[in-house]
């Protein structure tokens, strides 16, 4: 018996019993040896389950096991924070061939993967109220203005309604209202100790990812403006401020977060 | 090897060790109730892994709820008894945590769970012989060293068993405890979940562990199945109230060692958290009737 072997055989059903296994009674070492295999299983497919829970929802307990258990198979975790794990179920689920007549459940695969992230996400301290106001106020330096951004918050554009689709899930709408061919961007955010999920414009996301990209506001609406249509930041910036998502102002020539 | 067990450094950082009482797993499911009620438990326990995440309601909660109880953190993630070295990052994260929470116990498994990169989230068995010995014990310097503290080591629960196997579990834990330093986290559920697996005298088994060397004891529930031949095969699942049998041997284990720090360990299926905190409460009337044999005895 090498540990090689005995791990190669965990999630592998097809794999003999690794040899060298002895039992006190002359009882089957095969049947025995089952019950880490059914641990090792199992155990990643809660984990996933634990992440994923509308896209369990989508497509069914039963299903779902069988596909995160193939997943399991294919990319066991490899690192002990299980946290983590998830994180490339949204790809896998993109290219498993039986949800193929699923085509939004990778996009929902991400919007929880994101949403995992952004509950485990670093704590930061809001600037304060009145230093937003005063570097709002001050309308000449503006466009120079670098926002740093809550580590939280995640943009995810898809092709689907992702968001009304995780929504109906919730219990918030209704699933038979619902086109999930209908475009929609997502903002997954941390407010305290709550996470959100929104459905924003697609310019407002292109504004955030802009910004978390270290492009100054002036840049960033820039880049948000789609051909001749000016992108207004006023609504987004409330968002950003309500939530408490400015974590850091600075101009455009100095470190990124530091204070003006 | 590093002597652990009376170094200033390490009384300053937790060697003292937890309170001889009752404690529970922290669920996040049960966060708030701990905060509002405030049970009376000696000390709460977390899986190191859980909490390596940057920030946060786990922090925030494990923060608040650590200003008001001891605090036992539990890896299962190390793979002490693996045949990798260990895993540095890992160890860096868990060397964080601990300098954060300062908790007074560290304890961790003898069993693996990684190999060649992947990570399996079960806790495997290894033969018990000189090679593993070995490389256990490499381990645990390593881990020692690197925290700086003194670390328990919990007795497995397995289902099989290696026919490389060249001395028997018992005696594996005691010189790991003499080469090392560590001390024994006794899981009394393992214990009794092993030796029913493999046909031992779990009495026997008990008495041959080095009993002075116990920190901490777990106790939790087991599944029942049964092996290709009808005998019992007990499944330590974490997922049902302790059994009659595992309350009795932990009375027995209490008379060798004296009252030692308890977790209640339920990790599946998981109860309100007043059906945790009553069976707690019956681990703390063990430990009371324990300490007034003790004093009869004395």
């Amino acid at each position: 018996m090498s540990v090689a072997t005995f791990a190669a055989a965990l999630l592998n059903p097809a794999a003999p019993c690794p040899s060298g296994l002895v039992t006190w009674n002359g009882s089957d070492a095969a049947q025995r040896f089952g019950v880490y295999r059914n641990n090792v299983t199992v155990s990643l497919i809660e984990a996933l389950a634990d992440s994923f829970p509308i896209v369990q929802q989508l497509v069914g307990d039963a299903f779902f096991r069988a596909m995160a258990g193939e997943f399991a198979r294919q990319s066991p975790p490899t690192s002990p924070v299980l946290a983590w794990y998830g994180d490339a179920f949204a790809d896998f689920v993109a290219a498993f061939p039986p949800v193929a007549g699923v085509p939004y459940l990778a996009d929902v695969a991400r919007l929880e993967y994101a949403r995992v992230l952004a509950f485990h996400a670093a704590d930061a301290d809001p600037v304060p109220v009145a230093e937003i106001a005063a570097c709002l106020n001050d309308a000449d330096a503006l466009p120079a203005l670098r926002l740093q951004l809550h580590p939280s918050l995640q943009v995810i554009d898809s092709p689907f309604a992702i968001t009304s689709l995780w929504g109906a899930h919730q219990g918030s709408g209704d699933l038979a209202d619902i086109d999930p061919a209908q475009p929609e961007c997502a903002l997954v955010l941390r407010h305290g100790l709550s996470v959100e999920v929104m459905a924003v414009p697609a310019a407002a996301g292109r504004f955030i990812d802009a910004l978390q990209a270290g492009a100054s506001l002036g840049d960033a609406v820039q880049q948000a403006s789609d051909g001749d249509t000016h992108f207004d930041p006023t609504p987004v910036l409330g968002l950003l401020i309500s939530r408490e998502l400015l974590i850091g102002l600075g101009r455009k020539n100095q470190q990124q977060g530091e204070k003006s | 090897m590093t002597e652990f067990t009376s170094v200033g450094a390490d009384v300053r950082r937790g060697g003292a060790g937890l309170p001889p009482a009752a404690g529970l797993g922290l669920k996040p499911e049960h966060y708030l109730d701990v905060l509002e009620t405030k049970p009376a438990l000696g000390f709460f326990e977390i899986h190191a892994e859980n909490y390596m995440v940057p920030g946060g309601p786990f922090h925030h909660y494990l923060g608040r709820i650590r200003a008001d109880y001891a605090l036992s953190i539990h890896g299962v993630g190390l793979s002490i008894g693996g045949e990798s070295p260990l895993d540095e990052a890992h160890l860096d994260r868990l060397a964080a945590l601990i300098e954060r929470y300062q908790p007074e116990s560290f304890s961790e498994h003898l069993a693996w769970s990684s190999h060649g990169g992947n990570f399996y989230n079960d806790l495997l068995p290894a033969p018990f012989n000189a090679a593993t010995l070995l490389r256990v014990c490499e381990h645990i310097d390593r881990v020692q060293s690197r925290l700086g503290r003194r670390m328990l080591l919990e007795n497995p629960s397995t289902y099989v068993e290696f026919d490389a196997s060249d001395r028997d579990e018992a005696a594996f834990i005691s010189e790991v405890v003499a080469r090392t330093g560590c001390g024994l986290l006794l899981d009394v559920n393992n214990a009794y979940v092993s030796c029913t697996n493999h046909g031992r005298d779990v009495h026997t088994y008990l008495r041959a562990l080095p009993l002075a060397a116990v920190g901490e004891i777990h106790l939790a529930g087991f599944a029942q199945e049964t092996d290709s031949l009808g005998a019992p095969l007990l499944i330590d699942s974490h997922g049902a109230p302790v059994a009659a049998a595992v309350w009795a041997l932990y009375d027995e284990a209490q008379a060798l060692t004296g009252p030692v720090a308890t977790l209640l360990e339920r990790d599946n299926d998981l109860p309100a958290f007043p059906v945790l905190l009553a069976e707690a409460l019956q681990a703390d009337r063990h430990l009371d009737a324990c300490r007034k044999l003790t004093r009869v005895a004395a």
